[in-house]
């Protein structure tokens, strides 16, 4: 891997111990693809709860945030992905006091890095989406399918302990996405149902990600009709990342780098698979064994505001039988608050959290310690995940878990 | 090559040896283990109520989120973790996680890794040589 003279010195440890394990870290990774030198990135976004870090990930932190020597602090806007509870309400959640302690240890630890703890999944609504060629370190699956597919922008999947890399060093090996010849399409397939409610794009982000089948694979999808919004784009992304892996899809006429079939080579595949509404009610209908639920979810992604809208105007004059949990950034849930959604939600007997998403936040011991298990969302990704937590998750769309929340049935 | 040895592309790690545990499946840390009881945990998956600690995992792919960056040092903090893991195909963020948590693996094979090694083999290894053989 060719490193600049910067990059030498940082190996060398003349900017201290923290770049020089960062950069470490980063050649690591960079050999095991082949890359052949590092490319700058203007943003990193770490994914970093602390059900995944551990007690070892936090100490591990910590030691990063108390160094002295040396350069300690990110180059470059380095921002956060949901935190493992909404500090307001961990004792709602019944979440452990250990599990909020580990998260505001990792909340100083990170702030002392310079890290902006903006505790978001959909940062590209809310924070500063990138542009098209603008190479960044963003981590959350849902984040960089849609930085790349929708915005046109440039990043492989970034762990935490990379995207952190990324920001204390300002640069990240150049292999997978950042590289012309990767973004091409691999895969052409035909959609003949243009979906309608954000569970059936989630389906349908499912059923692509299921059939590209893994990470160096670029869907090219012809069919659709119309332009999606972005909150119909947030929730099928995400959906194909979880299911797939999948980190970058092209929409024919659609989305910036594919105008024409022609432009990402899809005109040379011949067409390999055609999704239709079957395929997609095939895929919720795998996920309907139950009609009982225990609670209600929106999550993964978090709401945009036109969301939580919508599903306020759902709550108006119900009164729920099920706790109902939606889950929002904390930029825009001061708006929700200013607005008077969070209001007309948590009047029919919802919660709207803030800064946190529900598989991130200790989904297993919360399911224990709530008794919860018959879980209803109308997010793909969230199904796609929350089986290996031990419950039992239903998708449908946002009106039929409104009606659940009150009836305690997912008719 | 003999038909017990194989020459991956990518690799990482330092050279272990041990117990195969193969499927035609994938692998995220988040979305298919209870990491606290060391089993895979997604009823769907192929090795569903199997122990993964001090095993080598052969599997298709790397799928799901980028917790698995993180996961595999923490899962190696408490010794519950996989000894090695080896892909027909892996994403980034699995190879992040080898490198933060210095957990040996190989990925990228002219076959289908999976149905060439057998369940339960004693196999060897070697990041250095990039191979993966059968020993027992």
């Amino acid at each position: 891997m060719r490193l600049n003279d910067e990059e030498q010195a940082i190996l060398a440890g003349e900017q201290g111990p923290v770049p020089k394990q960062a950069l470490e870290h980063q050649v690591a990774v960079g050999r095991f693809f082949g890359a052949d030198d590092f490319v700058p990135v203007t943003q990193a976004h770490i994914m970093a709860d602390t059900e995944s870090l551990g007690p070892s990930g936090v100490d591990w932190l910590e030691s990063l945030a108390d160094e002295r020597i040396g350069r300690t602090m990110v180059r470059i806007p380095t921002i956060t992905d949901p935190r493992g509870t909404d500090f307001a309400k961990a004792g709602m959640l019944k979440q452990a006091d250990w599990m909020v302690g580990l998260e505001r240890r990792t909340v100083l630890a990170f702030t002392k890095l310079g890290v902006s703890m903006t505790d978001t999944c959909i940062n590209y609504q809310t924070i500063q989406a990138p542009v098209r060629g603008e190479h960044v370190a963003f981590g959350d699956t849902g984040v960089v399918i849609y930085s790349n597919s929708v915005c046109g922008a440039r990043s492989n999947f970034e762990g935490g302990p990379s995207a952190l890399a990324a920001g204390l060093t300002g640069r990240t090996p150049r292999y997978g996405f950042h590289l012309d010849a990767q973004r091409q399409a691999t895969v052409r397939i035909r959609v003949d149902h243009t979906p309608r409610t954000l569970n059936d794009w989630g389906a349908l982000g499912g059923v692509i990600g299921r059939l590209a089948g893994n990470y160096w694979s670029v869907p090219v999808v012809e069919g659709l009709e119309g332009a999606p919004g972005s909150d119909a784009l947030k929730h099928f992304g995400a959906a194909m990342a979880s299911f797939g892996s999948i980190a970058l899809f092209h929409l024919v006429g659609i989305t910036p780098e594919a105008q024409r079939l022609s432009d990402v080579g899809g005109d040379r595949l011949p067409l390999a698979h055609r999704v239709g509404r079957a395929e997609i009610d095939a895929l919720q209908q795998g996920y309907a064994v139950d009609d009982q639920v225990d609670v209600v979810v929106f999550s993964a992604p978090q709401l945009s505001l036109y969301e939580l809208r919508d599903l306020a105007a759902l709550c108006d004059g119900r009164r729920f039988a099920r706790p109902l949990l939606a889950v929002t950034s904390p930029q825009v849930k001061p708006d929700a608050d200013r607005m008077g959604i969070t209001e007309r939600i948590e009047a029919a007997g919802g919660q709207v959290l803030s800064g946190m998403c529900f598989y991130q936040s200790y989904a297993r011991e919360i399911a224990e310690a709530n008794g919860w298990k018959r879980l209803a969302t109308n997010s793909a990704k969230l199904v796609n995940i929350l089986g290996g937590y031990g419950y039992v998750p239903m998708l449908a769309s946002m009106e039929r878990c409104v009606d659940a929340a009150e009836t305690g049935r997912l008719t | 090559m003999s038909a017990q040895q194989w020459i991956a592309r990518h690799a990482i790690g330092q050279t272990v040896r041990g117990t195969a545990l193969v499927a035609s499946d994938g692998f995220s840390a988040r979305y298919d283990l209870d990491r606290l009881k060391g089993v895979f945990s997604r009823p769907a998956h192929k090795l569903a109520g199997q122990s993964y600690a001090g095993r080598i995992l052969v599997l298709d792919t790397a799928k799901g989120g980028v917790a698995s960056a993180w996961m595999l040092r923490e899962m190696a903090s408490r010794g519950i973790v996989p000894l090695a893991l080896v892909f027909n195909s892996v994403n980034p963020i699995l190879v992040q996680g080898a490198a933060f948590g210095g957990v040996t693996m190989l990925a990228g094979f002219d076959v289908d890794v999976t149905k060439e090694v057998p369940h339960g083999a004693t196999v060897e290894i070697d990041p250095a040589a990039r191979c993966l053989r059968v020993v027992g």
